[in-house]
């Protein structure tokens, strides 16, 4: 807890603030009813001077805690840093009052007013936080995988001088890459394809020094956390290190082709992609007319709904060495769209000058066998309708299925019991074998990929420490999987630096509060365990949570779950933002003066607020906004104290959930939206209209539309009785 | 900004050099991402949030390198910071701009809207502050802004700065350009109003933008009812780019969607050679197939003209269909391609290929990186990958082993 009397509160009148709400007044606000140790205005606090009033301060020792009325913490953030000397927070009265309301009204200076009553019992309930440090971390990284995307990996988190443990299933190194006989071009002029060089890859990684290799490696557990992930192995001996953070290049497995039945597979002279290429390894020369068919099983609901990627490209390529290896060779090419993006479409250009191979978009191919031959019939063609091409062999180009899939694998647990973190595990191979609660696997959004499903940040697993690199996250050529590789060795070097340092990574990174569970209160319900979107909480026997910090993005879901409140940071808490509810003057029930509370995502509905004052639109005077790390730390205690404090309205701003989420932290909103749903139902119970409370999305661009948005929940509110516990 | 933070959470000291007045590049200026349409301003934000978290990084707007000498691990780059008459004193409380009495064009909208001399290109702009575009200002006569100006924010004798810093690596991370369509003559873009490029429809689309994120007719600012996407317009194409631009496919089913979203009774043309939705985001292009009013036409245009409404007539062949087709538009759209910036900002020492993308292979051992769309046509999601990549390349330059 802050010292109270040690707090000072300074407030700004400057960019249209002195001339919309009463500064002195605020002042007094603060210290007659916050009781801090004084209260300052000043025309400019962003300036020189009005900095040097606060340093000043904090130097003859003052004040311990530095609350600023001004503008919004996401400004001025430099000029308003005082690093350790002091706890320090923002009250937003420039684009949340000043920018947004009518000045001199009376509900404008209530609302300033209430919010330097919420900031003065908010700086009280806050700390700085002391970092978490786990003990002896490792900055060794692990790299599961010993293809492409792997060595790369491990090559380059070397060559920045961090040590490394490869991990390979198989005897030796090279993966997928082994059994190429050419590769696709990857410098210009990108106009042929280009002698394998995986060899001097594998020399290169065996020759280095920082990097130790473990082949026919199977991983038996994978404990522990970021910085602490303790990793026992064998390949013939057990072996046991400890790692900072993993990467996971594990490939893929091609799609297995004998499913494609309807595609001829089960016809003498049909062969998959993966079975031409080791003919033309092994310089077998390919017979006269060939016919490839693209997209085979894949973009197919009833094989691979996704596009691989490289199928084009490496069936041209096939195409171009069945063509050099056999001059005589005709060669059909049957595709849905040739899809050689970037400087993959130079080689294109190179295939098509060649009078040897035949491209033409064709739809629902079809192959038989007649007599010797083979037929491929297809339909809309370049020539115009269905036509007919005569072979000698057929290849199917065969897609990308991620390595982290294996269909056999079931979770031994009655369908009641079993979590959504549960049924993930369901056709999940057994790779890291993570000694985590909710499961050993790397969770996937779709498909069996453990993308991080954004676009802005592609590297984040739900599995804090871990990153996926190459075609185990997504279909890609081996160019793209190299940088991928460098990509994810570059974000498991940040984890080994960050963790030490006690700093969160992404996308809290630097952010050195953590979650303290007061256990002696703790009644083993398990919520934190099962919400946590990154696995962050292990269990004992007896259900006791067992956080592991390092794992932890600092999100606060597992503060929204606990029931009994028993789970808070240094700096954002559960009794921090109940005084926040409980410090507003509440008007009276016969005043029409309505109180409307609004929890808001402060990544995207507080900038989207800020935006529509930054752009002078009018933000409803009723409604008080309390920004939230993320909607998943919506602890129903607020709801309670909401409704028992007398508010008339609550609404929940959070981000987009479901197929697209847009959550941060996974299930943030989700969850808050679910936890709302049942204090709707007990409000129902009570009579009391379950309408009081509003659960909506919001996104950063939305300014405008938000508004609007406040105003017609207002309104809805306005009509209803007031909150009967108003006055209690 | 991808680059500049994770080399800074690692670790290590960035200066981040940003030509612009603000950071965020092309993407804070798009409405929506592919394939979530989803507001770029959400990962542009966390990316915000992670610069102020950081003092490590130094952000240089307004400012181009001059010069590079010296070798990987020893840098030196002299840095020329243009005169923004803004100093840092600025609120952004918008005074300044209630009274200049002047406009401009404003590039952040291409060219669509206009602001006052004095301007904030975007309220989600960073550094959240003005500048004065001096080429329109009348300068010290008027004077208007510097009355007005409550916080001596306002310095309209500023002088360029220079600014010498020493690097153990260069990242380049200089983006891209719309390729100019008024060059592909058949096209009629800059002849035809109604034509407009890819970039531009998201301004349109932006609630930020000329129109507050309304889809309208160019000419008389009506909505349409049939808007056409024409691929490939300069992209893959020998006389303008012969590669291919990666993502203008998505990026027009994209925009299928906006005018779908906006007109559920429109109709959206869609003229292909092969339509690239590589990876997952082969399930945007069937979700998009899925609606019986987006029409999707294999067929190169062959030209678009204006008929007396305003209206802008597409002539393309429909290969699969066979023969040509004509559809008269109130919108068309040209799925521009990208044309990498490096080339102009040069003198720098990087190698390009003939299509001006750095070709990092010669020169990444170097400690001359390139990422983003400055090595190659990528989508965002690519960029951001391959510029994490691009902070370890810069890392292993300044390491020692």
């Amino acid at each position: 807890m802050a010292d109270i009397t040690k707090t000072g509160a300074y407030i700004c009148s400057g960019c249209g603030i002195g001339d919309c709400v009463n500064v002195e007044a605020l002042a007094t606000v603060a210290t007659k009813e916050g009781k801090v140790a004084f209260a300052k205005t000043h025309p400019m606090l962003c300036g020189a001077e009005g900095v040097a009033l606060i340093k000043g301060d904090i130097a003859s020792g003052a004040v311990t805690a530095v609350s600023i009325a001004a503008c919004s913490p996401r400004v001025c953030y430099d000029i308003f840093d005082f690093g350790e000397s002091a706890v320090l927070d923002r009250i937003d009265i420039r684009e949340k009052v000043a920018w947004s309301q009518e000045p001199g009204h009376l509900e404008t200076q209530a609302l300033a007013e209430d919010y330097i009553r919420m900031g003065m019992v908010k700086i009280k309930a806050m700390e700085l936080p002391v970092p978490f440090i786990p003990e002896e971390p490792s900055k060794t990284i692990m790299v599961v995988g010993g293809g492409i995307a792997g060595m790369t990996a491990a090559l380059n988190a070397a060559k920045a001088g961090y040590k490394v443990e490869l991990v390979e299933k198989e005897p030796a190194l090279g993966g997928f890459a082994n059994s190429l006989g050419m590769r696709l071009p990857d410098k210009a002029p990108y106009d042929a394809p280009m002698e394998n060089d995986i060899g001097q890859l594998v020399e290169d990684v065996i020759g280095d020094d920082y990097i130790n290799v473990h082949l026919g490696a199977t991983i038996n557990k994978v404990s522990g956390g970021p910085g602490i992930f303790d990793v026992s192995l064998s390949n013939g001996t057990d072996k046991a290190f400890r790692a900072g953070a993993i990467v996971l290049a594990t490939g893929f497995n091609p799609y297995d082709v004998k499913k494609l039945t309807k595609l001829g597979a089960d016809l003498p002279g049909v062969v998959g992609s993966v079975e031409f290429e080791s003919m033309l390894k092994e310089g077998k020369a390919p017979p006269k007319r060939i016919v490839f068919i693209l997209c085979a099983g894949s973009r197919d609901d009833e094989h691979l709904p996704y596009c691989s990627s490289v199928c084009c490209a490496s069936s041209l390529k096939q195409a171009w060495l069945a063509r050099q290896a056999n001059p005589e060779a005709s060669v059909t090419v049957i595709y849905r769209d040739i899809r050689t993006t970037g400087n993959m479409e130079f080689f294109y250009k190179q295939v098509q000058q060649d009078p040897g191979i035949f491209l033409t978009k064709g739809e629902t191919p079809q192959v038989a066998r007649e007599g010797d031959e083979l037929s491929v019939t297809a339909e809309n063609t370049l020539l115009g309708g269905k036509v007919k091409f005569m072979a000698d062999m057929v290849v199917l180009a065969t897609g990308m299925v991620p390595s982290t899939l294996d269909p056999s694998v079931k979770v031994d647990k009655p369908e009641d019991q079993m979590q959504d973190f549960d049924r993930d595990q369901v056709g999940k191979a057994s790779i890291l074998k993570l000694d985590y609660r909710q499961g050993p696997e790397v969770p996937d959004l779709k498909l069996g990929f453990p993308d991080s499903h954004f676009i802005c940040f592609p590297y984040e697993t739900r599995r804090t420490g871990i990153y996926a690199a190459g075609t185990v996250r997504h279909p890609m050529d081996a160019s793209v999987a190299k940088n991928d590789a460098i990509g994810a060795a570059m974000k498991a070097i940040q984890c080994v630096e960050m963790v030490p340092r006690g700093e969160a990574v992404h996308p809290r990174a630097r952010d050195l509060s953590h979650p303290e569970f007061a256990m002696e209160r703790c009644t083993q319900c398990k919520r934190c365990t099962v919400e946590c979107p990154f696995g962050a909480i292990n269990e004992d026997e007896k259900t006791n949570p067992i956080p592991v910090k390092s794992r932890c993005r600092r999100c606060a879901t597992c503060m929204g779950a606990c029931p009994v409140q028993i789970i808070n940071f240094k700096n954002y808490s559960i009794p921090m933002v109940g005084a926040m509810i409980k410090a507003i003057d509440m008007p009276d029930e016969d005043e029409e003066r309505p109180r409307v509370l609004a929890f808001i995502c402060e990544n995207d509905a507080m900038p989207a607020l800020e935006m529509a004052g930054i752009n002078r639109l009018r933000i409803n005077p009723v409604v008080r906004f309390v920004p939230l790390r993320c909607m998943g730390s919506l602890n129903l205690q607020w709801i309670a104290d909401a409704l028992s404090s007398g508010w008339d309205g609550i609404m929940l701003l959070g981000c987009k959930h479901g197929d697209d989420y847009q959550c941060h932290n996974v299930k943030g909103s989700e969850l808050a939206t679910i936890r709302a749903s049942k204090v709707q139902e007990t409000l129902d119970r009570l009579m009391l209209e379950s309408e009081r409370i509003l659960v909506d999305a919001v996104q950063i661009s939305d300014w405008q539309r938000l508004p609007k948005m406040i105003d017609g929940f207002v309104e809805q509110i306005s009509e209803m009785e007031p909150n009967p516990y108003k006055g209690f | 900004m991808t680059a500049a933070l994770e080399a800074a959470e690692m670790g290590r000291k960035v200066t981040l050099v940003e030509r612009e007045p603000y950071l965020g590049g092309r993407v804070i200026r798009m409405a929506k991402y592919f394939p979530k349409l989803c507001p770029p301003g959400c990962g542009t934000e966390i990316n915000f949030r992670r610069l102020r978290a950081n003092p490590r990084v130094t952000i240089m707007v307004d400012s181009q390198v001059a010069s590079i000498t010296g070798a990987r691990g020893d840098f030196t780059a002299t840095i020329k910071t243009r005169p923004r008459y803004v100093n840092e004193k600025c609120t952004a409380c918008g005074d300044c701009e209630k009274v200049c009495p002047v406009e401009r064009s404003d590039s952040y909208n291409y060219g669509m809207k206009n602001t006052k001399a004095i301007y904030l290109a975007d309220a989600l702009a960073m550094p959240f502050r003005h500048s004065i575009d001096m080429s329109v200002c009348k300068g010290a006569d008027c004077g208007e802004c510097v009355k007005v100006c409550k916080y001596e924010a306002i310095d309209l004798a500023m002088e360029e700065k220079t600014t010498t810093i020493t690097a153990s690596a260069v990242v380049h991370a200089t983006g891209w350009k719309p390729y100019d369509a008024s060059r592909i003559e058949n096209l009629g873009y800059g002849q035809i109003k109604n034509v407009i490029n890819n970039v531009e429809m998201e301004r349109l689309a932006s609630v930020s933008g000329p129109t507050e994120g309304r889809i309208l007719r160019r000419d008389n600012g009506e909505p349409p009812s049939v808007v056409a996407m024409v691929q490939c317009a300069g992209s893959r194409d020998e006389n303008h780019l012969p590669y291919c631009s990666s993502i203008c496919c998505l990026v027009s089913i994209k925009h299928a969607n906006y005018v779908r979203e906006q007109y559920p009774d429109s109709d959206v043309y869609v003229f292909y050679i092969d339509l690239r939705a590589p990876g997952k985001y082969e399930s945007f292009y069937r979700k998009a197939m899925e609606d019986p009013k987006i029409h999707f036409i294999k067929g190169k245009v062959a030209r678009i003209e204006e008929d007396e409404s305003g209206r802008a007539v597409v002539t393309a062949e429909d290969i699969i269909g066979g023969g040509k087709t004509r559809v008269a538009c109130d919108l068309v759209v040209l799925a521009t391609g990208m044309e990498p910036e490096s080339k102009s900002v040069a003198p720098l020492m990087a190698k390009f290929n003939p299509d001006g993308f750095i070709l990092e292979e010669l020169q990444g051992d170097a400690g001359l990186i390139a990422c983003g769309v400055a090595s190659g046509p990528f989508d965002v999601t690519t960029s951001t990958q391959n510029s994490t990549a691009a902070a370890l390349k810069a890392v292993q330059a300044g390491a020692r082993r």
